[in-house]
C-alpha cells in the first residue's frame, strides 16, 4: 500500500516537472525567436550604412568624423553578442544617424538627390521595424521571465537551468516618447 | 475572453457550423424527398453535396470574398505606405506576413480573411488609404491583423460561405413566391412549402451569424490591436472617420458584411429586414470610447 502512494506520488512529481518544463521552454524558445527578428532588422540596418556613407560622401566630404563613427559603431553592433550590447551599439546608432541627416540638411543637392531621400525612407522604415521587434521581443521576455518567477514555478525554474532573459533596452528619449499623454 | 480562449472558441465555433451545415442540408432534402415520394438517394446526394460545399468554403473561402468584393493583391512598390504598415504591424503581433490587397473603392473599410495567420489576406479600400493618417492606418491595419491571431477570419470565412449560403437561398425563394403566378397548382405548392421552411430558416441563419460573430470579438481586436500599437487613440481616430464619412459602398453584400471593419451598411438610408438582422457590429462611438479609455 504504501509502495502505491509511493509511485503515484513520484508520477505525479515528473508529471508536474515535465509539464512545467514545456511551458517554460516554449516561453523561452518564442524570446528566441523574437530576438532573431531582431537580428533581422538590425542586420537590414547595418546593411544600409555603407550606402548611407557613400551618398553621403559624394556630397559632403570633409565630414569625416561622422564617417568614422559611423563606421565604427557598426562594426560595434555588428560584433556584439548580448541583448544589452546590441541595444546599447543600437542606440549609438540611431543617435549617429540623426548627426548625418541633420549634417545632410545643409546640403539641399544631397537632400534633394533621389538615392538619399530612397535611403533616408529605408533608414526611418529599419528604424520603426527595429522598434516594433524589440516590443514584441520585450512582452515575450515579460512572459517567460514572470513563467520563472511565479510559484510554484520558482522552486524548480532555477534548478532546471533556465535563467531570466534580458530585455531590449530602448533609448531615453524613445522612453520619453511613451510617456506622452493624449 | 483572452486571446488563447478566442482562439480554441473560434476553432471548435467553425467546425460546428461546418458539421451544422452539412446535417441541415441533408435532413431538408431528405424531409423534403420524402413529402414528394422522390428517391432517398436524392438525400445522399445533398449529403455529398454539403460536405463538399462545407470542406470547400474551409480551404476557399478567402478567395471567394476576395473574387466577390473585387480585391486585387499589390506588391510593396505599389503602395509602399500600406504595405509597410502592415510590415510592421505583423513584426509588432510575431505574425508571418499575410498576403495584402487592395479595392478601388472611395468608401473607406478594411477586412482581413484566411483560414489561418498563414494563409492570411489583408485588405483595405483605396477611400481609406487616402482618408487615414500614418497612426490612423497602423490602428486599422492592427485591429485586422488581431482578427487574423485569434482566427477570427476562419470562423468569419466558413460563415459568409455557408450560412451566407442558406441566406441567399432563401432570400430567393421569398422572392420567388411573392413573384410567381404559375398555374401549375403542383410546382406553386412546392415552392410555397419550401418558402416556408426558408423563411423559417433565415432567420435562424442570421442568429447563427450574431452568435458567431459575436461584438465580443471586435472590441477584443480593438484591445489587442491598440496593444500592438501602444497607441489607443489612432484607432479611435480612424473610427471616428470612419463615423463621419457617408460614402455609399460599392462592394459589400449581407454576406460579407460582418467581415470588415466598420459596418458597411450603417448609412443606408432604407434598412430591409436582413440588414436589421445582420446587424454585425457594435456601435463605433461606444469602441471610440472604450479606446478613448484605454
Amino acid at each position: 500500500m504504501n509502495l502505491v502512494i509511493l509511485v503515484v506520488v513520484v508520477v505525479a512529481v515528473i508529471a508536474f516537472i515535465w509539464f512545467l518544463y514545456n511551458s517554460i521552454i516554449v516561453a523561452k524558445l518564442r524570446v528566441n525567436e523574437a530576438l532573431s527578428q531582431i537580428d533581422v532588422q538590425l542586420k537590414r540596418r547595418t546593411d544600409l550604412i555603407p550606402n548611407l556613407v557613400e551618398a553621403v560622401k559624394g556630397y559632403a566630404k570633409h565630414e569625416k568624423q561622422l564617417f568614422e563613427d559611423v563606421t565604427k559603431e557598426r562594426a560595434n553592433l555588428v560584433s556584439a553578442k548580448s541583448v544589452e550590447e546590441k541595444a546599447k551599439a543600437n542606440n549609438q546608432l540611431t543617435e549617429t544617424f540623426k548627426s548625418i541627416f541633420a549634417v545632410a540638411e545643409a546640403y539641399p543637392a544631397l537632400r534633394a538627390s533621389e538615392n538619399f531621400m530612397q535611403l533616408q525612407e529605408e533608414v526611418s522604415d529599419t528604424e520603426n521595424k527595429i522598434a516594433y521587434s524589440r516590443q514584441f521581443y520585450n512582452s515575450n521576455v515579460l512572459d517567460y521571465n514572470t513563467k520563472l518567477v511565479i510559484f510554484p514555478n520558482v522552486l524548480i525554474a532555477g534548478m532546471l537551468g533556465f535563467k531570466p532573459a534580458e530585455f531590449f533596452a530602448a533609448t531615453e528619449e524613445e522612453k520619453k516618447a511613451v510617456k506622452v499623454s493624449f | 475572453m483572452n486571446i488563447y480562449s478566442a482562439i480554441s472558441s473560434n476553432k471548435n465555433k467553425t467546425w460546428l457550423i461546418m458539421f451544422l451545415f452539412v446535417v441541415f442540408i441533408t435532413t431538408l432534402v431528405y424531409v423534403f424527398s420524402k413529402a414528394m415520394g422522390f428517391s432517398l438517394g436524392l438525400a445522399g446526394i445533398a449529403l455529398v453535396i454539403a460536405g463538399i460545399t462545407s470542406i470547400g468554403s474551409y480551404y476557399y473561402s478567402d478567395k471567394l470574398v476576395l473574387a466577390t468584393t473585387g480585391a486585387k493583391e499589390i506588391k510593396k512598390s505599389d503602395y509602399p505606405k500600406y504595405y509597410r504598415t502592415v510590415e510592421n504591424m505583423c513584426i509588432a503581433a510575431g505574425l508571418s506576413m499575410p498576403k495584402v490587397y487592395i479595392v478601388e473603392d472611395a468608401s473607406p473599410n478594411a477586412f482581413a480573411t484566411g483560414r489561418d495567420p498563414k494563409h492570411a489576406v489583408v485588405c483595405a479600400t483605396t477611400g481609406l488609404l487616402a482618408m487615414m493618417d500614418d497612426a490612423e492606418l497602423e490602428g486599422v491595419i492592427a485591429h485586422e491583423l488581431s482578427h487574423i491571431k485569434n482566427y477570427d477570419i476562419r470562423l468569419m470565412g466558413v460563415v459568409v460561405v455557408l450560412v451566407g449560403f442558406i441566406a441567399i437561398i432563401s432570400d430567393l425563394f421569398i422572392r420567388a413566391t411573392f413573384y410567381s403566378n404559375s398555374d401549375d397548382n403542383k410546382a406553386s405548392s412546392i415552392f410555397l412549402i419550401l418558402a416556408i421552411v426558408f423563411a423559417i430558416l433565415s432567420p435562424i441563419a442570421a442568429t447563427l451569424i450574431q452568435l458567431a460573430v459575436s461584438r465580443k470579438r471586435e472590441y477584443l481586436a480593438d484591445a489587442s490591436g491598440a496593444l500592438l500599437t501602444r497607441y489607443p487613440e489612432g484607432l479611435a481616430s480612424a473610427l471616428e472617420k470612419l463615423a463621419h464619412d457617408k460614402t455609399p459602398p460599392r462592394v459589400a453584400s449581407n454576406a460579407t458584411a460582418h467581415l470588415y471593419i466598420e459596418n458597411p451598411f450603417d448609412n443606408k438610408k432604407v434598412k430591409n429586414f436582413f440588414t436589421g438582422l445582420f446587424n454585425t457590429h457594435p456601435p463605433l462611438e461606444e469602441r471610440i470610447k472604450i479606446l478613448r479609455q484605454m
